[in-house]
């Protein structure tokens, strides 16, 4: 119940004006909208590489607005006030790391079909790159939560926070990127199993971390 | 939420950022009291409050809620699921409305108190669908203020709860803490002015 | 002063140590460095390039080691709040990323004859890249926090979470490209490389080794006296 309201609250807070469903939806599609620019018209190089530079842009788009993801209510004192409620920090933090699932990869997920169709990513890869999103965005979530909890005391924090999460997040690039490359090749290659696991060990084990970072930045 | 019988401290040194600003704090509130805790900017007002509801590192058992009929609280997760907070900062969010903001209170804290009663109580009654941005800084600390009505606490702790407050709003501020009290409740509060409704205060230097 | 009680022996403990260390450290490196340059006969394949191995494979030890004694020094600070564990955790970071850094140029180095080119996207090249890039990350983390405290119970979650990772990282990236030659030094069915590079490798690992562990105490006991130092300006202060 009380785990529900959080959600509630924040999913909410994420789609009222300048929240962060918007502001990673935007980012992702400008993103998107530069790589062909960046790397040329010539038609056979962007259906190639369209996969990869998709899975990679939704991460990144992702981990755009995680910063905010405890930040905001640390500095207008409600994360005082949600601690000093009923839930535990851990189920505060898988509260937190749905919310922010549901505030920004479920929309990455429902935009990604139309990246693909832009980076001209042929059908047979479109099936596997939702699967990839689909997959990786709870494991982006779940990690950045950890940098996000980590943070919250650190000066320019939101630069700090893609330094320390984006090493951490190379299986999910690789495993995702890779769900998209065995179906262009038509070749079984695991990846959508390892990325499963890893996104599963990530959203179990990672509110652990989270909670240990804010007990340690909400009584130090 | 248990009901809290007693609030014991017992030689509680409070330390900041690696400096020691109180050695030995000891008193304790039972049910039904207020107490105010006063002294110069920096000894550790608000330090000590922190430390009361769980949100500050201190030694073990120097701080123990006791619960009616029978249980203590001593652990900080415990602590910090039984106390009505209101710090420095109001914890109000300036894109939902007053209405919202409370009400997200009342289902996350599996609340009792009527949010609309709540709002009117403060005055805020008739701007309950505006976004709080909007508020001045007063306003919301008084909507900060309903907030504890809604949220069914019994152990009040109050940091400067009068600051920034209107002289009816200071009068409602009264009138509601003696009402939490007269129910059972308990407050403790960090002030520079005494409340006018306090049944002990501290002093510390 | 209950709390620098054993921070302060470790300074009187350590003190003796540290010339010995760096002592022993100049002696392998010197016999290993000698051994490597002009008793080592060139390699078939390889012919002279091989030498550089010598100074490559150690740095990459050290530079994963590093990480691992980090996290070992953090597990080792969450549990048991001892005020030594921060600071030799903290101090083994900078010298982690140097002995990794230190492999990435002296493979990439290595890489140019092998390869014809400095940088491959390999297995073990990119690997280390990330794990630099942990360091990079882990000791961002600790200048930008202010609070001591927080910088350093953040840091030992970082250092724990960034361990948990890395092996998968690693598996990862071993599944993502092998181009690399395999394991050739611990394998089943011993050792492939032949004793005449085998033991010049040992003794700059030995050599490596040393000097990580005097510098490592070298940091540390500067940690602990700046650390002393600012406790008596402070004390100073509010007298």
């Amino acid at each position: 119940m009380s785990c529900l309201a959080l959600i509630g609250r924040d999913v909410r807070l994420a789609s009222r004006g300048g929240g962060s469903t918007l502001l990673a939806l935007a980012f992702f599609a400008a993103i998107v909208t530069l790589v062909p620019l960046g790397i040329g018209p010539r038609p056979g190089l962007l259906h190639a590489v369209a996969g990869g530079i998709i899975m990679l842009c939704a991460t990144l788009a992702a981990l755009l607005s995680l910063d905010h993801l405890f930040q905001a209510d640390f500095d207008d004192g409600s994360l005082e006030l949600l601690a000093t409620g009923p839930l535990s920090l851990e189920s505060l933090a898988v509260s937190k790391i749905v919310a922010h699932w549901l505030a920004t990869g479920l929309p990455l997920l429902a935009i990604s079909p139309l990246a693909a169709f832009a980076m001209e990513l042929p059908g047979n890869g479109l099936f596997a790159l939702l699967q990839s999103v689909a997959l990786a965005t709870p494991a982006v979530s779940a990690m950045g939560a950890i940098g996000a909890s980590l943070t919250l005391a650190a000066k320019r924090g939101g630069l700090i926070l893609p330094l320390i999460v984006l090493p951490l997040l190379t299986p999910v690039v690789i495993f995702g990127a890779g769900i998209v490359r065995s179906a262009m090749e038509g070749m079984a290659n695991g990846a959508a199993l390892y990325l499963g696991a890893y996104s599963l060990a990530a959203v179990l084990l990672s509110p652990f971390a989270v909670a240990a970072g804010l007990r340690t930045n909400l009584s130090a | 939420m248990s009901l809290i019988a007693e609030l014991l401290v017992k030689s509680l040194p409070l330390v900041r950022g690696g400096r020691v600003l109180q050695r030995d704090i000891s008193f304790s509130v039972s049910a039904g009291e207020i107490l105010s805790i006063r002294g110069p900017n920096g000894v550790g007002k608000t330090s000590l409050l922190r430390a009361i509801a769980g949100l500050l590192a201190i030694p073990d058992d120097c701080i123990i809620f006791r619960l009616h009929p029978n249980g203590i609280a001593a652990h900080p997760e415990e602590r910090r699921a039984n106390v009505g907070w209101l710090g420095h900062l109001d914890g109000v969010k300036r894109q939902l409305s007053l209405r919202e903001n409370l009400q997200f209170h009342y289902r996350y804290n599996r609340g009792s108190g009527g949010v609309r009663e709540a709002l009117a109580a403060f005055g805020l009654g008739h701007l309950q669908e505006l976004p709080a941005q909007y508020l001045s800084y007063g306003q919301r600390r008084r909507l900060a203020f309903a907030r504890l009505l809604v949220d069914a606490r019994w152990l009040w702790l109050l940091d400067e709860p009068m600051s920034a407050i209107d002289s009816t709003g200071k009068e409602c501020i009264r009138r509601h803490i003696q009402e939490h009290c007269g129910k059972g409740g308990m407050v403790v509060a960090a002030v520079h002015e005494p409340l006018g409704v306090e049944t002990a205060s501290l002093e510390l230097e | 002063m209950i709390a620098y009680a054993n921070p302060q022996r470790f300074l009187d403990a350590s003190r003796p140590f540290v010339p010995w260390l760096f002592g022993v450290s100049a002696v392998f490196l010197g016999v290993g460095v000698y051994l490597a340059l002009f008793v080592v006969p060139p390699e078939q394949q390889q012919g002279d390039a091989v030498r550089i191995m010598f100074v490559h494979v150690p740095a990459a030890w050290i530079g994963m080691g590093a990480y691992a004694l980090m996290a070992i020094c953090s597990v080792w600070a969450l549990v048991n709040r001892h005020p030594l564990a921060d600071l030799a955790a903290r101090e083994a970071a900078p010298l982690g990323a140097l002995f990794t850094a230190l492999a990435l140029i002296t493979g990439s180095l290595w890489g140019k004859p092998m390869w014809g080119t400095y940088w491959v996207w390999d297995a073990r090249l990119t690997s280390f890249l990330l794990l630099f890039f942990l360091y990079v990350g882990y000791i961002a983390f600790w200048n930008v926090t202010e609070d001591e405290t927080r910088a350093a119970r953040g840091a030992a979650i970082l250092a724990i979470v960034g361990a948990v990772n890395l092996p998968i990282i690693k598996f990862s990236v071993d599944w993502w490209n092998t181009l690399h030659q395999g394991e050739s030094i611990f394998r089943s069915g011993g050792p492939v490389i032949a004793g005449i590079f085998l033991w010049p490798l040992f003794i700059m690992v030995a050599g490596y080794t040393a000097l990580f562990t005097a510098l490592w105490i070298v940091r540390i006991r500067t940690a602990i006296l700046r650390r002393i130092i600012r406790s008596r300006v402070s004390v100073a202060l509010d007298r």
